[in-house]
């Protein structure tokens, strides 16, 4: 589904990404681990495709299709999807303005018809059920005065809506409480599925308790220097990063 | 000296018509007033960024069209309409019981002079009032008597069309003590070049209220100079809304006067030029009394070529302790070549007041139109529902749904301009 080969990227002139090799099938869960300022997010957003993060080497095949020559928005349509760690707040745009034109596009790439707003108001009314978001939160702007689990349920149920393939979790557990990455879990448990792979982007362990990995790689210094099973994440829980550095050192 | 401003000729025809004395003299002081300004240029503070060539490069005529223009209508609103073609009083409804509409030429000399000191004591030293007074050949008066709240909302609907024509009006409205009303103004217009001088003031006595729409909607090559000025007595309440769309030029200056304790107003409004487009809003607010509120905030959205002014002005005087006046000015600019040149100014005579401003120019923010895009939404259509959401804050504020529906198909073609199928998007 994704072959990454050799990735090298750069950020406002700063290499970030080093050499990344990575191969997600379909189904898999691969988490990514790392200490800050590895690489981690800059990661997810190459693979997205946001301006200003420029790859300067390697390849990156997404459904045997080069995915670097795509415009992000039409990565998006293609079935890959970027849970943010910090989901921006949009004053002015309704989720429910947001989410249609969203599902519009990606369902009008696919060749899909449109949803009737009747049909579709009535389908994001059952999804925002599933992630336990109030119903008024479809009239107000988009993550607009949400807290921060809000704002990852309602990550979680665009993707719902979305349905992609592939799904790109950038430090999901970021800003949440115990209870709240319990429910953001289940749901992307709920999610899980043999076409549909992961990449779950984290510092901690914690999350990884809940949504448990295949696959589990230590991203360091631009590269992934290590990787092995779910039990890799509980080494490095035990032993920290440095580990992992002085392992490489 | 102001010769540089053609207006001889609708001048001339002014003076063949059979006028009454009162008019007479008050086109003359107006006239000897408005020459002898001099004509504002880039070093006349108030238009410092303001072009006038689009004024002075045309002889304009008087209007002669008196007929039928087709102007606005308002979707489910039951709204009573009033016809304003090219400046005059084409077609009165029948109003609401407490609602009355006057002319000035009809008026006793008394309730004239009544009314003209009222209109009086709300000039200020403006070269377009001084020219507005010169040429107009009546004033409108819309009076909502005591103690009546008025639910039919009132339309005032300006509809020119004409070519080289100069259109001026002057527009009164008074709302007595207790007195409810919503009053909206719409401008429009069709044919050719022409220069709209469109003047309102209003007057809110004691415990009054007044929903005051101003839309500037005229398209093509329309010019649109004009002042909107507002007196507020004891626990007076003004909500305005302001917009400006379209033209080559479009100037309003809007004053509210707090002059009774307790007074509040909301002033907010949107200015969307595009293309070569110039819009300029001059505001001033004026706390002459203490305990009284303000809130303003206007947005714009700049693109392409086209220039924006605003002028926000708060003038606390010094009897007015315990005021509140926040104002706030934000701005988008969607093209390298649009210009927004924004100025609040603070005026604090007084000690214990709480005012707040603040004026912003940003562009669409790359972070999120990255979240657009990541959803499958391509930039394009990014920008139009980011821009549309940038003012559709201050719409969905407004408490009359028909004039939502009114303007929101209009940003949505405006803002989408070739891209209307994207206009779908906007629910």
């Amino acid at each position: 589904m994704l072959t990454i080969e050799n990735l090298q990227a750069k950020v406002e002139e700063k290499d970030i990404i080093k050499g990344l090799n990575l191969t997600v099938r379909p189904g898999e869960v691969h988490a990514i681990m790392g200490p800050n300022g590895a690489g981690k997010s800059t990661l997810g957003n190459v693979l997205a495709g946001r301006e200003g993060y420029e790859v300067t080497a390697g390849s990156v095949l997404f459904n045997d299709e080069n995915l670097l020559d795509l415009d992000a928005e039409e990565r998006a349509r293609k079935g890959l999807f970027l849970a943010f760690q910090y989901p921006v707040e949009i004053p002015g745009v309704s989720n429910m303005e947001f989410l249609k034109a969203s599902v519009d596009a990606v369902r009008e790439s696919r060749g899909q018809e449109a949803y009737s707003s009747v049909d579709f108001i009535k389908l994001v009314r059952e999804k925002s059920k599933e992630v336990n978001l109030p119903a008024d939160f479809l009239k107000r702007g988009v993550n607009e005065g949400f807290s921060g689990g809000e704002k990852k349920r309602n990550e979680l149920m665009q993707m719902m809506l979305l349905e992609p393939t592939l799904c790109i979790l950038d430090e999901t557990d970021s800003g949440l409480d115990i209870d709240a990455l319990q429910v953001v879990a289940e749901g992307v448990n709920a999610q899980r599925s043999p076409e549909r792979s992961f990449i779950v982007i984290t510092h901690y362990q914690r999350l990884l308790d809940y949504i448990v990995p295949d696959y589990v790689h230590v991203l360091a210094g631009g590269k992934i220097v290590k990787s092995g099973g779910k039990e890799l994440a509980l080494e490095l829980e035990k032993e920290g990063y440095r580990w992992i550095e002085g392992e490489n050192a | 000296m102001t010769a540089l401003l053609n207006i001889n000729q609708a001048l001339s025809a002014q003076a063949a018509a059979d006028r009454p004395g009162w008019l007479v003299q008050r086109q003359a002081d107006g006239l000897d007033r408005f020459q002898k300004q001099a004509w504002p240029t880039r070093r006349t503070e108030a238009f410092k960024y303001t072009p006038l060539r689009s004024l002075t490069d045309h002889e304009w005529q008087p209007t002669t069209n008196q007929g039928a223009i087709p102007g606005i209508q308002f979707d489910h609103w039951h709204d009573v309409r009033i016809e304003i073609r090219n400046g005059f009083l084409t077609n009165v409804p029948t109003l609401p019981d407490g609602v009355a509409l006057k002319r000035f030429s009809e008026l006793s000399e008394d309730e004239r002079n009544s009314l003209s000191r009222k209109l009086e004591s709300q000039a200020v030293d403006f070269l377009f009032d001084d020219l507005n007074q010169a040429l107009v050949d009546d004033i409108y008066c819309l009076s909502v008597a005591a103690n009546i709240a008025v639910s039919k909302p009132i339309h005032l609907d300006y509809a020119m069309s004409g070519d080289q024509q100069i259109v001026v009006s002057q527009f009164l409205i008074l709302v007595d003590a207790n007195a409810q009303a919503t009053v909206a103004e719409t401008f429009t217009a069709e044919g050719g070049a022409q220069f709209i001088n469109a003047n309102t003031a209003i007057v809110l006595s004691e415990n009054a209220r007044l929903t005051h729409y101003h839309l500037l909607l005229e398209e093509g090559d329309i010019r649109h100079v004009g002042r909107v000025s507002a007196t507020l007595d004891r626990y007076a309440d003004l909500n305005s809304f302001h917009m400006a769309a379209g033209g080559v030029l479009k100037r309003k200056d809007i004053t509210v006067c707090h002059k009774g304790e307790g007074a509040n107003l909301n002033l907010n409004g949107v200015y969307l030029p595009i293309g070569k487009e110039i819009i300029d809003y001059h505001t001033t607010l004026e706390h002459e009394v203490p305990h009284c509120t303000s809130e303003e905030i206007f947005r714009g959205i700049i693109s392409d070529e086209a220039r924006a002014i605003f002028n926000g002005r708060i003038h606390i005087h010094k009897d007015a302790q315990k005021s509140v006046a926040e104002m706030n000015n934000r701005n988008l600019l969607l093209s390298d070549k649009a210009e927004i040149n924004t100025k609040p100014e603070l005026e604090i005579y007084a000690d214990d007041v709480r005012c707040a401003h603040g004026a912003t120019i940003a562009q669409l923010d790359e972070k999120l139109l990255f979240y657009f895009q990541t959803r499958g939404i391509s930039k394009a259509e990014a920008e139009v529902m980011l821009s549309f959401g940038f003012i559709n804050e201050l719409l969905e504020a407004l408490t009359d749904d028909p004039v939502q529906q009114l303007l929101r198909p209009m940003l949505a073609t405006l803002f989408a301009q070739k891209k209307a199928e994207l206009a779908r998007h906007i629910i």
